[in-house]
């Protein structure tokens, strides 16, 4: 038997995305630029899709341009806005917890002299305080980058207020919302973020393509140059095939999210009780109750994340230790050291996302193989070398 | 518990073919590939089986193979137990043997109590060229590999019955290269003859640069003497200096000369003549195959460096200190190992202390 418990670093394909999919790639060949029929039938895909993304999240259509994934909505969010708002200012802060996508390109920027970069740290539980970025802002501020969902601990951060903080003061605010779009609302008419990133692979969707939703009169440069595709912003012959996936993926998941989420939730909490009543010593990581629907990680002082996933693979079970992109290296996590965690603590860390697949049978079976799995490297770590 | 088998795979062909051998077999097996060095890209090391590159071409073999496989990070234990080692070594005038370092206690100490005890395996296997057998009343015997060009046995001598009930050699039942790459070619494995490892896996180029950067002080020149006191030249340091090696020296009175020993405490590098070498030699950490030594001394056999031909020798075992008197007189460098063969078979070894007399 295997069960797949990190929903966090990719999830399979819908069918019906990948019906849709397929039946682009092979019926449609059209270039959307070209003004003949074959272009109109590719640009008609790719305007449906981008409806479909706009109204999951409450955007409208010219908002959304569509990038190669979560890493390029990030990389255009920081350099675009860095660079078309250089007049006013250089200043870009962001939190500790960020994804690499956002961290790597912030130290990027300021390793290029073209930002001037404030990280802001977090609470115990990964929550950053609005009054903290407040803080950090000063005249030439001219971008706030804060994630929506934390991809290794799940927790949540409050948007709305730190929006409101941005707007008030005419800062560029941006958000990393690969990990929540598709499981949580995201209404941009509600919330006052001028940019978000989306990743189809997180919700179902293919791999390969996402999308940054740009407020209407947010200033925001291109990174590329060419045929001027996406209005300019993103230039380049269209994924016509992705992007249809993309907007198929985000309209099912939005149809699901309310009845999936709760039903995530009621599972999670479930693992979460069981882990803790059964193993002396975990650690939950992240925010007790503002957290995703379906992140359960922990921390298991006296083991090794690395052993912890090999051990559970073996046994059946897909797990990670922390983030899909960085693991492969037994260096403790950023995100967890940043919640003052020790190394010793971090290094045990675990990661378990639950999906639209996840059963009860499988939590079960997940929690009657992780003790003794966890009992096991810590017999061995306690044994002196 | 699983009757899993785990297996070291290095990249190289050796390992990659013990795995497929496994694998055809019908045994349930788990490739690994253990990061020997930091992963920090700038390093230029490459014929190291702990890079990048090498964990790469591990994980297409396993791929190739269709087993599952993981990178699983050693650097901590192989800094510590093998390469601050090495370096110390070379400080004290004795020339390390790093491989059996790593495989003493990184291989078959940290890797085996990791299948064993974290991930449920029974078994670890190697790309080693040896042979295990185990004999009707259940004891394990390390043998030498069927295709004796290939032998590695001498490199092996540490394990134990602990270890041997735990390990399978699948390549040291080939008889030559030709069953190598059959096998090779029927897993469609990568046999390019890559430059065969005989340098040190975790140095890039020249040794002596990387102990030079961490202990200079075994870098600063000293003198060259006969064993009489006599001066005969300097040396650039004792750490660019093996005992056995040709000297520089001696030329004038038409002598092939030798390094016979260095005086770390003079920072002084005896030569003379190859019969002037030892005769008794003395070992420490002494383990056997077996587990216990043989009761008083006893005759034996005994190789001194890595694919040298065992010569008589008498082996008298006091604790885990050994003395070998041997028929003819050796060159042998302090930290190398002396392995005792009994025909084919390693009785066990040590590693030399010193020699005691010529």
């Amino acid at each position: 038997m295997r069960a797949y418990f990190d929903h966090a670093a990719t999830t399979p394909l819908d069918p019906e995305v990948a019906d849709a999919m397929s039946r682009v790639l092979r019926d449609v060949y059209g270039n959307p630029s070209s003004i003949y029929s074959e272009g109109q039938t590719a640009r008609a895909l790719v305007d449906q899709a981008r409806e479909d993304v706009a109204r999951a999240l409450g955007a409208a259509p010219n908002e959304i341009v569509f990038t190669s994934g979560g890493t390029e909505a990030d990389n255009l969010a920081l350099r675009g806005t860095l660079r078309a708002r250089a007049a006013e200012g250089d200043g870009l802060v962001t939190t500790a917890i960020e994804h690499h996508a956002v961290l790597d390109t912030a130290h990027d920027l300021a390793h290029e002299g073209r930002a001037r970069v404030t990280v802001v740290g977090v609470d115990k539980h990964g929550r950053v305080e609005p009054e903290a970025i407040e803080r950090a802002l000063d005249r030439r501020t001219v971008l706030v980058s804060v994630m929506h969902g934390n991809n290794e601990i799940g927790t949540l951060q409050p948007l709305a207020r730190i929006g409101a903080i941005d707007r008030e003061h005419g800062i560029t605010f941006h958000s990393d919302a690969v990990q929540t779009v598709g499981a949580l609302p995201l209404d941009v008419s509600r919330v006052p973020v001028d940019l978000v990133s989306v990743n189809a692979h997180k919700f179902y969707g293919p791999k390969g393509v996402g999308a940054l939703y740009v407020r209407t009169g947010t200033r925001i440069a291109t990174l590329q140059t060419g045929g001027g595709q996406e209005k300019g912003r993103r230039t380049g012959t269209e994924n016509v095939a992705g992007i249809v996936g993309l907007g198929v993926a985000l309209r099912i998941a939005a149809a699901k999210r309310a009845e999936e989420s709760a039903r995530q939730a009621r599972l999670r909490d479930r693992l979460i009780e069981g882990v803790r009543g059964r193993i002396p010593g975990a650690v939950l990581t992240g925010h007790p109750s503002e957290r995703l629907p379906n992140n359960a990680s922990f921390c298991f002082p006296g083991t090794q994340g690395e052993a912890l996933v090999v051990a559970l693979d073996l046994a059946g079970f897909a797990v990670s230790s922390g983030s899909a992109c960085t693991s492969g290296s037994t260096e403790p996590s950023h995100v967890l050291l940043a919640l003052g965690l020790g190394r010793e603590v971090a290094q045990g860390s675990l990661r378990l996302t639950l999906g639209r697949g996840t059963t009860e049978a499988e939590i079960d079976a997940l929690l009657a193989a992780l003790p003794p799995i966890v009992a096991r490297l810590r017999a061995v770590s306690a044994v002196p070398v | 518990m699983s009757d899993r088998v785990f297996v070291a795979m290095s990249g190289g062909v050796d390992s990659s073919v013990a795995a497929a051998m496994l694998a055809e077999r019908g045994e349930d097996v788990v490739g690994v590939w253990m990061r020997l060095t930091p992963d920090d890209g700038s390093r230029d090391a490459p014929r190291c089986c702990g890079t990048d590159q090498a964990g790469e071409d591990a994980r297409r073999a396993a791929s190739r193979i269709g087993i599952p496989f993981y990178a699983l990070d050693y650097a901590e234990v192989f800094a510590r137990d093998v390469v601050d080692p090495f370096v110390a070594a070379y400080a004290m005038g004795e020339t390390p043997n790093p491989c059996v370092a790593c495989n003493s206690k990184v291989k078959f100490e940290a890797l085996l109590r990791d299948v064993v005890a974290k991930f449920g395996g029974s078994r670890i296997a190697t790309g080693h060229y040896a042979r295990v057998t185990r004999d009707d009343a259940g004891r394990a015997h390390l043998l030498r590999a069927r295709d004796p060009n290939k032998d590695q046995s001498y490199a092996l001598y540490m394990l134990g019955q602990r270890e041997l009930a735990r390990i399978e050699l699948p390549i040291g039942e080939l008889a030559d290269k030709s069953e190598t790459r059959a096998i090779a070619q029927r897993f469609e494995l990568s046999t390019a003859d890559k430059a065969e490892s005989m340098d040190i896996c975790f140095i890039g180029g020249d040794y002596r640069e990387f102990v030079r950067e961490r202990v200079p002080e075994a870098f600063v020149s000293g003198p060259v003497e006969r064993g009489d006191g006599i001066p005969v030249g300097t040396h650039g340091g004792i750490g660019t200096l093996t005992v056995g090696q040709r000297a520089g020296v001696g030329i004038a009175t038409g002598e092939r000369l030798y390094v016979l020993r260095l005086e770390t405490d003079r920072n002084a590098a005896i030569v003379g003549r190859r019969d002037e070498g030892a005769t008794m030699i003395a070992l420490r950490d002494v383990t056997f195959t077996g587990d216990s030594a043989p009761s008083g001394p006893f005759s034996s056999s005994v190789a001194l460096r890595y694919r040298g031909a065992p010569q008589p020798c008498t082996v008298v075992v006091s604790g885990r200190d050994a003395t070998i008197e041997l028929s003819e007189p050796a060159l042998v460098a302090g930290g190398q190992a002396a392995v005792f063969y009994d025909g084919d078979e390693v009785l066990g070894g040590g590693t030399v202390t010193r020699a005691l007399a010529s």
